[in-house]
């Protein structure tokens, strides 16, 4: 019963969460409209969801999130030196191909979104199997380097955290 | 409002702005659609966190409560980011490179854009 009603607990929290997030103003009206969105919204899309994500250690994800935020800064201040002090001619941009050790679909997104947002790469495509990962990295002169740093730093924490 | 504080919210509207400005300098610049995209989805998110930080210190400063919708925008940022750039590069790479020019998968399915998944392979 309770299954039915809430199929998803982790999404119906986040609802509510950014609920009261966007009145920004915590009164018990907003609280319960807030539930019935929590409630609501889950059973409407559940055909699109068909399993639950598996989290088995949320902990974990708040240090990677702490670590991505970092990292984000980071690679903001070094794409930007590239884009301002490198000449064009100079700016080598390789692929690299990343093989995935992780193979929850969740995990995947977000190591995908992990590497847009970090320093000189972006994910482009997966293969057709999802077991590789195809980055376009602005500037390397190492790729072994690259994709060493992503899988150490990224991927070995996504594993612990969904697997 | 203290000189501090408005220090503080002319420091981050700076360094937002410089990073908006490098980003969009850096679509002029690089000459290749996929390097391209790497000025946007890195150097505006910066550009756009800052404001968000100036905004959160000024009402922080002028109402004493903290602001929670700049945390929003933020997070809603992060998350469609990636995806947009995921976007541009897969139609990039649709209409305008061949499997040759990439390197191999090294698994047993090509990458997606250009391969079936396995199990519709095989059904079909």
């Amino acid at each position: 019963m309770l299954k039915r009603l809430i199929p998803h607990p982790l999404l119906s929290l986040t609802l509510v969460f950014v609920w009261l997030a966007l009145v920004n103003k915590f009164t018990v009206g907003n609280a319960l409209l807030g539930v019935l969105f929590g409630v609501v919204i889950p059973m409407l899309t559940a055909p699109y969801w068909p399993d639950r994500p598996k989290i088995s250690r949320p902990l974990k994800g708040f240090a990677y999130v702490a670590i991505v935020l970092w990292d984000i800064v980071v690679a903001n201040v070094q794409v930007a030196a590239i884009i301002l002090f490198k000449r064009e001619k100079n700016i080598r941009s390789r692929w690299i191909v990343i093989p995935l050790e992780v193979t929850s679909a969740e995990a995947i997104t977000v190591l995908a979104g992990t590497i847009t947002m970090t320093p000189g790469t972006v994910s482009a495509t997966l293969s057709a199997d999802a077991r590789s990962i195809l980055v376009h990295c602005l500037d390397t002169d190492d790729v072994d380097a690259v994709r060493d740093e992503i899988k150490n730093r990224y991927e070995r924490r996504l594993k612990e955290i969904f697997e | 409002m203290n000189f501090v504080v408005e220090l503080l919210i002319a420091c981050a509207l700076v360094v937002s702005g410089v990073f908006g400005l490098v980003g969009s300098y850096g679509l002029v610049k690089l000459t290749d659609t996929l390097q391209r995209l790497h000025a946007p989805t890195k150097a505006t998110t910066l550009g756009v966190g800052g404001v968000l930080v100036a905004s959160m210190i000024f009402f922080y400063a002028k109402t004493g409560s903290l602001s929670i919708h700049e945390l929003l925008i933020s997070v809603f940022l992060l998350l469609t980011a990636p995806i947009t750039a995921n976007f541009i590069s897969k139609t990039y790479m649709a209409r305008h490179l061949k499997e040759s020019d990439l390197p191999d998968s090294q698994t047993a399915c090509g990458w997606s854009i250009y391969d079936e998944p396995p199990e519709s392979r095989t059904g079909s």
